[in-house]
């Protein structure tokens, strides 16, 4: 029922292309799909329908040019203001002045404050700079131990008084502790409300104006729907924001909340929250969040996220593998096993252009079955070492004991090699530099 | 800038005049903005003399979709209106009201019932689950619900099923303290099912008759984690056949439209059998649990309106609705 933004992007402009011609009637027909596209990825009405506004003013003023196909022209109109508008400059902390630093992270119960405390202390180590984590949220239980867990897990000094003193209190001693200590940034984690109220308001203008922050930055889950704007412009209102930072961006929100905190309150998402363990945050690009929210794919992070899980030399010899040929069942058996670790198979494949029109052809979606990968993953383990690296052995008999052997049919078996066989080749030829002509068919 | 907040205002003030940079507006001034919600300009919508034209039905659709009901279940409601509407003219903007609380209604009672369904006392323990992505509320949700319990007469105990994100452990058992019941838990970092396991035992030897089930946080998309939570669910089938009697979806009110996909994957996974739609209080009036009722026939259960332990109420449809018009 709720198509992803991805097909549907990728219906409408294909039907564009069909057309030929971009005229008023097709333009308009498409920005209709391309807003409740939007809606749907909780892009606030109002910033959804000033979007569709500006790409209607460019799109019906455009030319149409010989090297780019109407649909093209759409698309590449979307997506400049889409980049314009999330705009900003990647990931960066102002700390000039007096050290350490203060850094306010501030938002709503539940976003991932704390875990984006540590996580930004990580961040900003990796730079360079000597973080300093201050426990300012005396409300939620615990929540002051949680903080000086993640600290000890990656070593980072916690200030903290437990949960009697006042916030500001503990804010202000904490940054003269860091002074002391050499510390040259102080990431100041504060109480949130399950709604802003004028308690915790009142409390974070104080602090505010006594910690006088070089940064005061916002935490808001990717997941949250149309209020993610008045909760921004609140807290811009009474704090004034300086930059966003976007959690839960590993799961499969769309993200569409980033897009109308930005156009409503002109602040910058500076970093995203991926992951629940303590890892860095990750910078933001304009261009992936336009290309997650467009559904074009996001090639960049789906990369990113595979690098991080081979070593380089083990992503080294992939490829020298991949080009020479080389690949056996058991490189496949350990990326399958590293891809199924990184999320669903549909969200992988959200990220990648293209595959998702793919999968609505019935033998694709057949072949990246989660069932299938299982059934794929039994047959693997069913063979030899020896077979693994060297296919051509499995013979006839060889085919009837692991279909046997995984409880599969002789047939499954035979599929499987076949599959790979053609993998094989195809990864020849694509590390050629030349796309294989049915692969090629099917992207179109 | 503040056009985005037209909202209640009177149609006769030009929004696009009021203040624009961050400048310190008065905090009540700004909060009672908030507070006024989508659903309050649902109303005035109505409340205003106008004709049933274009532009009304323009208007309510951007409420609906403004209070997260979403561009699709937002299209099947003003579609319904609108044919109703055609067959039979509604005189005035009251009577579409009407019309469009009914259908409210008929949505999330098209669930089924809303109660929990659980052993009395007297028939042996009763074990509930509950489940959630990060940050919505599911430990003070439990905290809660063990108040509402206690309340009732029920001896319940918790377990501490969250080993893995830092202090779950201790701020259920600071609720734990603070509502005066046992807290069943292990190590941080333990293996939950084992936890689980475990844990029921403990608490059917210490003689309780409700056990709540904290688990941790997960996104929907991570397939490991969630299988994590499948081995949870049939330890604890394996440990007491019948239960678990309720898996509960805690689902945060300000989620927008991927709070379908949450209870979609979370249903698929350990079967959901209701949810618990959190933070209540603020602004966000949870819109999207309208589309899960259209899509999953998902009942809510409880809903938590505030941070109080007594901030937890059954859900009740009439009531619901009735709210996001008042």
């Amino acid at each position: 029922m709720f198509e992803a933004l991805t097909d549907r992007m990728q219906g409408i402009f294909k039907d564009l292309r069909n057309r030929g011609r971009l005229g008023e009637p097709e333009v308009d027909a498409a920005l209709k799909e391309v807003r409740l596209a939007l809606l749907e990825a909780d892009v606030n009405f109002r910033v959804a329908r000033d979007f569709i506004k500006r790409v209607r003013e460019r799109a019906l003023g455009v030319e149409v040019s010989e090297s780019l196909t109407p649909a093209q022209q759409v698309l590449r109109i979307v997506n400049e203001e889409l980049v314009e508008t999330l705009g900003g400059e990647p990931g960066r902390i102002d700390w000039t002045g007096e050290m350490p630093a203060p850094v306010l992270l501030v938002g709503l119960n539940g976003q991932g404050k704390t875990t984006s405390a540590a996580k930004l202390a990580l961040t900003l180590r990796k730079l360079g700079q000597r973080p300093l984590l201050i426990a300012c949220d005396t409300f939620r239980p615990a929540a002051v131990l949680q903080l000086v867990t993640l600290g000890k897990q990656i070593a980072c000094d916690v200030y903290e008084e437990g949960t009697t003193a006042r916030p500001v209190d503990i804010a202000m001693r904490g940054l003269q502790w860091g002074r002391d200590h050499g510390h040259t940034v102080a990431i100041v984690d504060t109480a949130g409300r399950q709604q802003v109220d004028e308690a915790l308001m009142a409390e974070l203008v104080e602090l505010k104006a006594m910690v006088k922050p070089n940064e005061v930055l916002l935490v808001a889950s990717a997941m949250t729907g149309q209020e993610a704007v008045n909760v921004a412009q609140v807290f811009h209102d009474q704090l004034g924001l300086t930059g966003l930072i976007l959690t839960q961006i590993d799961g499969d929100a769309r993200g569409g909340a980033a897009l109308s905190i930005r156009a409503v309150t002109g602040i910058p998402v500076k970093f995203l929250g991926v992951g629940e363990k303590v890892e860095p945050l990750t910078a933001f690009y304009p261009d992936r969040l336009a290309s997650r929210i467009l559904g074009m794919g996001d090639m960049l992070t789906l990369i990113e996220q595979t690098q991080d899980m081979y070593s380089q030399e083990e992503a080294a010899s992939l490829q020298k593998k991949l080009v020479k040929g080389q690949f056996t069942f058991d490189d496949f058996l350990k990326q399958m096993q590293q891809i199924r670790k990184m999320g669903s198979l549909q969200s992988i494949i959200e990220m990648i252009p293209g595959l998702n029109q793919l999968m609505k052809r019935p033998e694709m979606a057949k072949a990246l079955d989660e069932k299938q990968f299982k059934r794929v993953e039994a047959i693997i383990l069913s063979m030899t070492l020896q077979e693994r690296a060297l296919p051509s052995l499995i013979d006839g008999s060889r085919r009837r004991r692991i279909a046997n052997g995984s409880g599969t049919k002789v047939q499954d078996v035979n599929q499987l090699l076949n599959q790979f066989r053609d993998m094989q080749s195809m990864m020849k030829q694509m590390s050629k530099g030349s796309v294989p002509k049915h692969l090629a068919k099917l992207m179109r | 800038m503040m056009r985005f907040f037209r909202r209640s205002a009177p149609p006769a003030t030009d929004p696009d005049t009021s203040a624009a940079a961050p400048a310190p507006a008065s905090v009540e001034a700004s909060l009672s903005s908030t507070r006024k919600g989508f659903f309050g300009a649902v109303r005035g919508l109505f409340q205003t003399q106008r004709t049933l034209d274009d532009a009304f039905w323009d208007e309510l659709e951007e409420r609906l979709i403004q209070a997260d009901l979403g561009a699709h279940t937002t299209g099947d409601l003003i579609e319904g209106l609108q044919a109703q509407h055609a067959r039979k003219p509604f005189l005035d903007p009251r009577d579409a009201e009407l019309a469009l609380r009914s259908e409210l209604l008929k949505l999330l009672k098209s669930t089924g019932d809303t109660g929990l369904f659980l052993p009395a006392v007297a028939d042996g323990i009763a074990i509930i689950l509950v489940i959630g992505v990060n940050g919505v509320g599911k430990t003070t949700s439990i905290a809660k619900l063990t108040h509402y319990f206690k309340d009732g007469g029920r001896y319940p105990i918790l377990i501490a099923g969250d080993t893995f994100r830092a202090a779950a452990i201790d701020q259920l058992k600071i609720w734990g303290e603070r509502t005066d019941v046992s807290v069943i838990a292990q190590a941080p970092g333990s293996d939950p099912a084992s936890v689980v396991f475990d844990g029921i035992g403990a608490a059917v030897g210490r003689g309780a008759d409700t056990v709540l089930i904290d688990t941790a946080g997960r996104l929907h998309t991570k397939i490991n984690l969630m299988e994590e939570l499948k081995k949870v669910r049939r330890v604890v089938e394996r440990r007491h056949p019948g239960a678990p009697h309720e898996t509960l979806l805690v689902l945060d009110a300000i989620t927008g439209q991927n709070g379908l996909m949450q209870a979609k994957s979370f249903a698929h996974a350990v079967g959901v059998t209701g949810l618990i739609l959190s933070k209540l209080d603020s602004s966000a009036k949870g819109g999207v649990v309208f589309a899960i009722a259209q899509e999953l026939k998902l009942p809510i259960k409880f809903i938590g309106t505030g941070e109080r332990l007594e901030d937890l109420s059954p859900f009740d449809p009439d009531e619901f609705v009735q709210a996001l018009f008042a």
